[in-house]
């Protein structure tokens, strides 16, 4: 086999993969923070514990239920989606008419409640999911070896990305989305709920966390702390891509966990700080982000 | 995008108080650090005061800046590393030491301030948070100077101008009170100063204050790096009273806590973050040993305070001795 700049092509496109892999995460999740604050203008804080959540979710049907894979990818976003549906309506939704900072503190409040309590139960340790039966093994590609699992993974999420892409951009229900993120005072006056549709959002937009972490949760093993660092790096590549799109949100997601996968290979010391690094430097030359507009 | 407080009591900072009222009461909270080593546990109260300075120091920004920093964890953690170490191996007296990581804090301020302040509200929280996230990596990373995982360990507590022992726990308790009421004073003395109207007038209404000719960025800047700098001295007294600097201090979670602080006490009024963290620091303590989840009770009031306690404890008592005025 050929040799590319003395990296052997195995560990190169190995740790390719391992970047794409963790784009298609950043990328979903950025993807749910992005759609939520277009229509809230809130951070939500809890993103990463509603991604643990999911994973959770799906180990307890698993476990307690012996519902598979197959039945978590379904039940366990719409249960992350009720959750954050009833913590919408209770709470957060009284808190539009401050600062959005408020918002940010509050969710990082839940994110910490839930965080600890599965702390409480589980610790630290992982508990392990196992892949489904129709992904077990892989193929070899003659460059690298390709486990099916995480090829479904990188499928799946191009293909949800691309469907919440399709639904806000190109359909009636995305364009009064957007319509309520310019000006939502005047599409009420046009006879459609905006209460609800906020609503709805959120619990989308955790939804997809949700499904986010029943897809990771074959990968690594599912724990209580798997969102909190998440979250931080999902923060940096928000500030990068910009907020102002879901385009935006979705390429930089993928772009930088393939940018991370190759410093890993080539300066692997510098592997955890390359994209908050990318982020100051993003900063300094276009501080509105990639894609973003200055508002 | 104005950061606006509707929490924070308008005029002057000392709230509704006279000044006569205020000095009273100040000199009473002075007589009673003095004694309280005589009745309670001088580490604990030692571990409140250093967390009572670094929410002071954090509440400069958020309250009277209306910056959100999520990063400040960073300055804490970079300058207990940088004073434990000085202290440890370059054989620092322990207030050079303390001023050392007072330095590293303002310089690491500096430059997160220089990175941040390009980006408003929610953008300019992100940022920091990412930015401290980086410096923890780094710790966690060059484990030569932090030790990594088992943090800088017998951090020397040394003798004071070389002369005066901290070993005794008495003389390093009135040491912490003496750094806390010098960096206090100087707190207030720049919240009072034109400067410090400036800062407030950026808080209330920005875009007046810039059409007003002040360069807005400058004056963020530069109360972010002297915030960062106080937050430094707390960091690196933190460090030499518990002789440990870890990763702990440099954790993204400390800079919730000092947020929470802040927000209990009271959002930019002067001793509320002193009141909130003196809370907070007994509410762990006890809580360490109930068998509760520290996280979980900590976050539920994280929430509690957003949703209905936005004023925090002394921001609703300067209201209601507003109120009965009226």
């Amino acid at each position: 086999m050929f040799e590319l700049i003395g990296i052997p092509p195995q560990a190169l496109f190995g740790q390719l993969l391992l970047g794409l892999i963790n784009g298609s995460f950043y990328a979903l999740l950025s993807l749910g923070l992005a759609v939520i604050f277009g229509m809230l203008n809130v951070i939500n804080f809890a993103h990463g514990a509603l991604y643990m959540l999911g994973a959770f979710v799906a180990w307890f049907l698993l476990q307690y239920l012996g519902l598979g894979y197959w039945w978590a990818l379904l039940l366990s976003p719409i249960a992350v989606g009720a959750i954050g549906i009833v913590i919408e309506k209770t709470m957060l939704q009284r808190l539009y008419k401050l600062d959005h900072l408020y918002g940010l503190l509050f969710t990082f409040g839940i994110a910490l409640i839930v965080e600890g309590i599965f702390k409480h139960f589980y610790g630290v340790s992982g508990q392990s999911y196992t892949t489904p039966d129709l992904f077990k093994g892989g193929t070899n590609l003659g460059f690298m070896f390709l486990p099916y699992y995480r090829g479904w993974v990188v499928v799946l999420s191009i293909a949800v990305c691309a469907a919440t892409w399709y639904a806000i951009e190109k359909t009636r229900l995305g364009s009064y989305l957007r319509a309520a993120t310019e000006n939502p005072r005047l599409v009420q006056s046009f006879g459609i709920n905006v209460p609800i549709m906020i609503t709805l959002t959120y619990g989308f937009g955790v939804a997809l966390a949700g499904l986010a972490g029943v897809m990771a949760a074959p990968i690594y093993s599912v724990n209580p702390l798997m969102g909190s660092n998440l979250i931080i790096v999902v923060f940096a590549v928000v500030v990068i891509g910009g907020m102002g799109s879901i385009f935006g949100a979705v390429v930089s997601g993928y772009l930088l966990g393939i940018l991370e996968g190759l410093t890993k290979v080539f300066m692997p010391e510098a592997a955890n700080i390359v994209v908050f690094v990318i982020m100051v430097v993003v900063l300094l030359l276009r501080p509105a982000g990639l894609f973003g507009r200055e508002r | 995008m104005s950061v606006k407080y509707s929490t924070t009591p308008s005029g002057t900072v000392t709230g509704r108080f006279s000044g006569r009222a205020s000095l009273i009461i100040g000199v009473i909270l002075i007589v009673a650090l003095l004694a309280a080593p005589y009745v309670l546990y001088p580490a604990f109260v030692m571990k409140a005061l250093c967390f009572a300075l670094f929410a002071c120091a954090f509440n400069l920004v958020l309250g009277f800046v209306g910056l959100l920093s999520f990063g400040h964890a960073a300055f804490f953690g970079a300058a207990a590393y940088a004073t434990g170490y000085s202290a440890k191996f370059f054989g620092l007296t322990p207030e050079l030491a303390i001023l050392f990581g007072g330095l590293v804090g303002g310089l690491f301020g500096f430059v997160f301030g220089w990175v941040a302040i390009r980006r408003q509200g929610i953008y300019f929280a992100m940022i920091t948070l990412a930015l401290s996230q980086m410096v923890f990596f780094l710790a966690l990373q060059i484990t030569d100077v932090t030790g990594g995982e088992d943090g800088l360990q017998g951090v020397p507590r040394g003798e004071l101008f070389g002369l005066i022992s901290l070993e005794e726990p008495l003389v390093m308790y009135y040491f912490v009170v003496a750094v806390f009421l010098i960096c206090f004073a100087f707190i207030w003395r720049v919240v009072n100063s034109p400067f410090g109207a400036v800062l407030k007038s950026i808080r209330e209404n920005e875009p007046r204050a810039i059409s007003l000719g002040y360069n807005v960025d400058r004056f963020k800047l530069i109360a972010f790096t002297l915030s960062a700098a106080l937050t430094g001295v707390a960091g690196g007294t933190k460090a030499i009273t518990v002789q440990l600097a870890s990763l702990t201090d440099v954790q993204w979670q400390m800079s919730g806590e000092v947020i929470l602080m802040t927000l209990l006490g009271g959002v930019g009024t002067l001793v509320g973050p002193a009141v909130g963290a003196t809370l907070v620091v007994s509410l762990e303590n006890f809580l360490a040993t109930s068998g509760l989840p520290v996280t979980t009770v900590i976050g539920v009031i994280f929430v509690v305070c957003v949703l209905v306690f936005r004023r925090g404890i002394v921001g609703e008592f300067n209201a209601f001795l507003g109120r009965r005025k009226h």
